[in-house]
């Protein structure tokens, strides 16, 4: 019988790999539908609006179908409006240290909370003096934003039912809401915050061409140069063999003329985006090819890289501002016809 | 269409990268991967043109940037075409999807591999809460420990399971004095630094096979006998938190016993995959666990917590203690999603069903 190594190492290249921040943000837009879309209609009007199951429990925030008999549940209950709403807490934890995007600014706790005439919890930040302030079962009173949209954050927090001189619009005249059209659509804010890392072989690329060199890797299993080099070929899952530079002229196989204007574009249209063989690879890159009018670039054309100056030269595809026609006669059809 | 019978279907290779904090590879795992598959081929004898069925489990959010799973596959190889797929929770679930893809007779063998590279999130609060309800919780951004923080005090106020209960899991996982951890400050109020899983880069990989094929291959493959999964409702705030009736459920069915509690029979191993320390003991109450039982003697979650294979791992474990000889039978569990929300249940024997 053949030993098992639960355990691999995972041997570092010699060289190490780059990194740089990655900070991916969208704005994510849900359409609510009636039944959420009646709870953050009730919370921008300042009312809590909850559903009711088969058993009689009400939920809230609201469901939408039944635990018990997934029948789509249409009996909506009004927990409370106005000022003065009061509930429990059910569970609790603290936050010493709020991060940026924590709904307050100072620490607080976030409490499961039963509002008095609903049967389960919501998650809601409860705002206090410290944890000894807090405890499961303490009872809280509900405080509005003063802005409400219609989303979650129109519940500014809870505070312990007892405490005088609250800030916010708690104890004053429910302050106006936004909007009178019923919330159908809900927008939330999305940030990541990643640290990106290259491969060793995408590394070992974006060194070279930040001195100018285009680099390439050819399989181990086959003549052919990928470019950029890649660790391990898609096509048979083998480590990738050596390194090997290529030029930086090639052929263009393929190309669209773009001539729509999109946002972020930094090149007026119509320009053109093509693949480009370059010579010695077998993987046409993307790229710009300008210098020309787009209407004179086609299949076959030769075309040179225009390397952005050495001193400012980014670590990134950018390094290349563009392709030009070199001039030359066009390739031979059959010299690319495998590449397309 | 006449129903037949499911076949047999057996895990015969599992391996996992080295559990790091921080690896030097990409957030698509392929560095990490590639060694792993070349030993769950060195196991089996098998080539990756013996697969017939891949299936992956990871998350987007870890990387930053969409499908990002599909550069995974660079390390399968796509030529010859391959049968592949990927489901976005923990790898667990793709062993499900590969399990019945055999068991349903459209595959003999699948290789089925999870990876996450959590290290990359410079805020893994804010990727995992992406995991929560998007209408009115993650639009909140709790943080993950502050969440499973909620469940924690909830069997403490019940009186279901104490901080210093909760001390004494972590003391055996880490091999720690359970009163010096007992005086380490709350990272989340009742959740101390010990209760919580460290942040780890992982990769992991089973391979399966038909029942045939599996006795070709090993000498004591570790055959599915039971294997289900259940979800318990996203809706927290309604839920019983010091219970998990969905692990609960699953292991009625993987088990195939009647009435509502699991019969465990003869399982002395049982690989459970819990991030909280709390976890531990709301599983081994839910599930009937006795102490004659090991429980997770791999170490588990909270010396490594490799996001999105550490489920496939604890279903790794349990067959490798089957396969070595270790236990005749052993349990696995997964969990995906917060606070135990849905739980896979894998039964494993030495012997076919």
């Amino acid at each position: 019988m053949t030993s098992r190594e639960i355990v691999v190492d995972i041997i570092p290249p010699d060289e190490p790999v780059l990194s740089a921040p990655l900070a991916p943000s969208f704005d994510y837009t849900r359409s609510t539908g009636p039944v959420l879309g009646a709870f953050f209609t009730g919370l921008r009007e300042g009312r809590l609006v909850g559903t009711r199951d088969s058993r009689g429990a009400v939920h809230l925030p609201p469901v939408e179908f039944d635990p018990h008999t997934h029948e789509a549940l249409t009996e909506f209950v009004e927990v409370g409006s106005g000022t003065g709403i009061e509930g429990v807490v059910v569970v609790w934890t603290w936050v010493p240290e709020p991060a940026d995007v924590a709904p307050l600014d100072s620490p607080f706790a976030w409490a499961l909370v039963r509002f008095d005439g609903a049967d389960t919890a919501i998650l809601l930040p409860l705002a206090a003096d410290g944890p000894g302030s807090v405890s499961s079962g303490m009872r809280v009173r509900l405080l509005w934003s003063a802005e409400r949209t219609g989303t979650i954050h129109d519940i500014a927090c809870v505070v312990p039912a007892d405490a005088a001189g609250d800030t916010g619009s708690g104890d004053d005249q429910l302050a106006q809401s936004s909007g009178d059209e019923a919330v159908s659509m809900l927008v939330t804010p999305i940030g990541l915050s990643v640290t990106h890392t290259a491969s060793p072989a995408e590394s070992e690329f974006l060194r070279a061409i930040v001195q100018g060199r285009m680099l390439g890797r050819r399989r181990s299993n086959g003549p052919e140069v990928y470019v950029p080099p890649r660790d391990y070929c898609p096509s048979d899952g083998v480590a990738m063999g050596e390194y090997v530079e290529v030029s930086d002229v090639g052929t263009v196989t393929t190309f669209g003329i773009v001539n729509v204007p999109f946002a972020g574009q930094e090149i007026t249209p119509p320009y053109v985006t093509a693949y480009i063989l370059l010579d010695g690879s077998d993987v046409p890159i993307q790229h710009l090819v300008l210098g020309c009018e787009a209407s004179e670039v086609r299949m076959g054309m030769r075309v040179r890289a225009i390397w952005t100056p050495e001193a400012d030269r980014p670590a990134s595809m950018k390094a290349i501002t563009h392709f030009e026609p070199t001039g030359d006669p066009d390739a031979d059809p059959d010299s690319y016809a495998h590449h397309l | 269409m006449t129903p037949t019978a499911p076949r047999d279907v057996a895990v015969v290779g599992f391996a996992h990268a080295r559990h790091t904090e921080s690896t030097f590879g990409t957030t698509n795992g392929v560095e990490m991967l590639a060694p792993v598959f070349a030993e769950c081929y060195r196991q089996t004898g098998l080539d990756r043109t013996d697969i017939d069925f891949w299936c992956s489990g990871s998350c987007d959010y870890l990387a930053g940037r969409a499908f990002s799973f599909i550069s995974a596959v660079d390390t399968i190889g796509a030529v010859p075409p391959i049968s592949e797929s990927h489901v976005e929770m923990d790898a667990a679930w793709a062993f499900f999807e590969a399990y019945l893809k055999i068991a349903t007779g459209q595959a003999d063998t699948a290789l089925v591999y999870g990876f996450g590279k959590a290290s990359a999130s410079t805020d893994l609060d804010s990727a995992m809460a992406l995991q929560l309800d998007p209408y009115t919780v993650a639009p909140l951004w709790p943080g993950r420990h502050h969440i499973a923080a909620l469940q924690a005090r909830a069997g403490i106020d019940a009186g279901t399971w104490s901080e210093g209960a909760m001390a004494s899991v972590a003391a055996r996982a880490t091999g720690r004095d359970e009163r010096e951890l007992l005086a380490e400050p709350y990272v989340a109020d009742p959740l101390r630094r010990h209760d919580c899983p460290p942040v780890t880069d992982g990769a992991g990989a089973i391979i399966l096979a038909s029942g045939d094929r599996a006795r070709e291959l090993v000498d004591t493959p570790a055959y599915v006998t039971g294997i289900e999964h259940i979800a318990d409702s996203a809706e927290f705030g309604a839920r019983d938190l010091t219970d998990s009736p969905s692990a609960r459920a699953a292991a009625v069915r993987a088990t195939r016993s009647s009435g509502d509690r699991p019969d465990l029979g003869g399982v002395t191993v049982a690989e459970l995959h819990t991030q909280y320390t709390h976890q531990e003991l709301l599983l081994r109450s839910a599930l009937g666990i006795g102490d004659h039982v090991a429980v997770t003697p791999s170490g588990g979650s909270l010396l490594a917590d490799p996001l999105f294979s550490a489920g496939l791992e604890r279903i790794g474990y349990a067959a490798n203690d089957v396969m070595e000889g270790r236990t005749e039978r052993a349990l696995a569990h997964a969990t995906s999603g917060h606070l135990l929300q849905q739980n896979l249940i894998c039964l494993l024997e030495g012997r076919p069903a």
